[in-house]
């Protein structure tokens, strides 16, 4: 379980530096940073994260599952993905 | 016998002497109801710190914050003290921010100490008579004022200044096709003016419970708070539309009746719907301008709206809104942006300043209280838009906008007469990005040029020429606009080229570029 939660977090972390802040060093993306609050997402950026979550990992997101707790840090994400993978 | 509204701020000086009304929650900010009477008293306090801080009528107050409550203060704030407000979206970085300040010539800059990245350096730049007045996190040592401080600790200010209805209120930027942004100047009277009449052809009255998810820096956004202090009624003021089930949560436990938009909210909202069925029964009217909702997208939203009133509506900055289409006819007039604004007139002229005949193209011509004054220290521009009317003395708006009148008066937008990009509901000026993408080392040539796209309405494309012994890659090069434009004007799409196409005279042909496009 845990090794499996590193590498969704390389996952995820490798998308936002590489799509969304455009970087390569790692320190720009602390894990319990608030992308909205930094200005790195916005209403069309979430879109993007989300599809891109579907199509890496095999989940649906719902709607109603469109929330800050699970996309506003990377941290909230991990744990987002994890809990919708363990699902049966 | 009630006073007369003269002024910006009178709503809200009668909302709140209104012993009904001074409990009613005026805002809900992320969830906090704030009531007209709070309202009234921070917004006393703050202004009351302005004038301490030598703001005097006339003077500018520069408003650099996300959509928050502080923010809502700021606004009434500046008009009590007699000051004219400019609002700065928070996404604004260091060099356009430092632009307008200059250009405005702001006296106090109100701002929040989460983007403080971008302000601090400009006050270490120059010497400037600048004050700054900040919320959140203070940065120390720089003389800089806590803005939750001052609210606490400054009586209200009891004398207003002797504001009148012909002063400035407002400096509204808006980006131009000349690559820096212009302050459209408005006064009290025309934007009381504006805020009525659409208050008028919405429908709206002191129940509604309006939603804003649009940046108060959007002057569509602005006009949502300033219809809801006006009318008495509630405003949901929400950072952003970024999570859309919060939003979804807030508009049910705060019963939401207006939901205003932009065609990449409805196109969000449209997305939700097929992950997950949304119906919001409680909304009762439906708003669209900034770029044109599809005729197909409206007849989808009914599914999630099925008791709403769709206006489409068109306008801009110059005289707020133009025109909106009567609801009951969008079905009738498929396409149509409807008539002029009650209050208000609209006509077309050919480029001669002959009236263009039914069913063909001209130039929109707007006449009313509602247009602007001119734009901040730009005669030059000003003269472009602004034209002698009926009357001696008199100025229409001459909006530079393609338009066809029907025979019975209905309008048709037909094309922007400059390159303007509108993407996600904001103006995008090609030569502010080309400008700033020309800075990035390594770029020979760039052509920036809107194209189509489902959710952004226009995604922005630049066609880039490197030097030759340049190595960037496209990653690099929009790591370097990020870090000076605002994130909607960040290129989608970077194309490196081999060199582009020019007219006779030398200049980039974008119509060649986008006819290469094409084929």
């Amino acid at each position: 379980m845990a090794t499996q939660a590193v590498a969704v977090e390389a996952k995820i972390r490798g998308y936002i530096l590489e799509n969304l802040l455009f970087s390569n060093d790692p320190a720009e993306l602390p894990n319990d940073e608030s992308l909205l609050e930094r200005g790195v997402i916005d209403s069309t950026g979430v879109l993007e994260i989300i599809l891109f979550l579907e199509g890496e990992f095999g989940i649906e997101v719902k709607a109603s599952e469109m929330l800050p707790e699970n996309f506003d840090t990377v941290d909230n994400m991990v744990r987002f993905v994890g809990r919708l993978q363990g699902k049966p | 016998m009630n006073a007369p509204l003269r002024l910006m701020h009178d709503g809200l000086l009668a909302r709140a002497g209104d012993p009904a009304l001074r409990n009613k929650p005026a805002v809900i900010v992320e969830g906090r109801p704030h009531t007209y009477g709070e309202l009234l008293d921070s917004a006393q306090r703050l202004a009351a710190a302005l004038g301490e801080r030598g703001v005097r009528r006339g003077e500018r107050v520069a408003i650099y914050m996300d959509n928050s409550w502080f923010c809502v203060v700021s606004i009434y704030a500046t008009w009590l003290a007699g000051a004219v407000m400019l609002l700065i979206n928070p996404q604004t970085k260091r060099d356009k921010l430092g632009f307008i300040l200059d250009d405005s010539g702001a006296r106090i800059l109100l701002t929040d100490g989460h983007i403080a990245k971008e302000f601090l350096p400009l006050l270490t730049a120059a010497p400037s008579s600048l004050g700054v007045i900040c919320s959140g996190a203070v940065p120390a040592g720089r003389g800089i004022d806590s803005l939750e401080l001052l609210l606490r600790d400054t009586p209200p200010l009891r004398e207003p200044p002797a504001t009148i209805a012909l002063d400035l209120a407002a400096l509204i930027y808006t980006s131009g096709s000349t690559g820096q942004p212009k302050g459209v100047m408005q006064t009290h009277q025309s934007m009381l003016f504006a805020t009525g009449s659409l208050i008028e052809y919405l429908r709206l009255d002191p129940h509604d419970v309006i939603l804003c998810v649009l940046p108060l820096a959007f002057d569509y956004g602005l006009y949502q708070l300033l219809m809801s202090v006006q009318l008495g009624a509630t405003l949901v003021l929400e950072r952003s539309f970024t999570y859309p089930a919060q939003v979804f949560e807030r508009m049910r436990a705060f019963k939401v009746t207006v939901f205003p938009g932009v065609p990449t909210i409805f196109a969000m909202l449209l997305s939700a719907h097929q992950r997950e069925a949304l119906c919001f029964e409680g909304i009762t009217r439906v708003t669209n301008t900034a770029a044109a909702l599809s005729d197909s997208s409206a007849a989808r939203l009914r599914a999630i709206f099925p008791h709403a009133l769709v206006y489409k509506m068109y306008g801009l900055t110059e005289c707020k809104r133009v025109s909106y289409l009567e609801p009951e006819l969008v079905d009738a007039r498929p396409g149509s942006v409807g008539k002029a604004i009650p209050g208000t007139e609209v006509y077309l002229l050919n480029a001669d300043g002959s009236a263009t005949p039914v069913g063909e193209t001209g130039t929109l011509h707007v006449r009313g209280p509602h247009v602007m004054l001119g734009y901040w220290n730009r005669p030059d521009l000003s003269e472009r838009m602004l034209r002698p009317g009926k009357l001696p003395g008199e100025r229409i708006l001459c909006t530079q906008d393609q338009f066809r009148m029907d025979s019975d008066g209905f309008l048709y937008f037909v094309g922007r007469s400059d390159e303007i990009i509108k993407t996600r509901g904001e103006k995008v000026s090609p030569v502010e990005v080309e400008n700033a993408m020309l800075a990035i080392t390594g770029i020979r040539e760039v052509a920036v040029v809107g194209v189509a796209d489902e959710l952004l309405g226009q995604a922005v494309r630049a066609y880039v020429v490197l030097e030759t012994d340049a190595s960037l890659s496209i990653g690099q090069i929009r790591a370097r606009c990020i870090a000076c434009l605002e994130n909607f004007m960040v290129p989608q799409q970077i194309v490196v080229c081999a060199d582009l196409p020019k007219t006779s005279t030398g200049k980039v042909s974008k119509t060649a570029l986008l006819a290469q496009m094409e084929g």
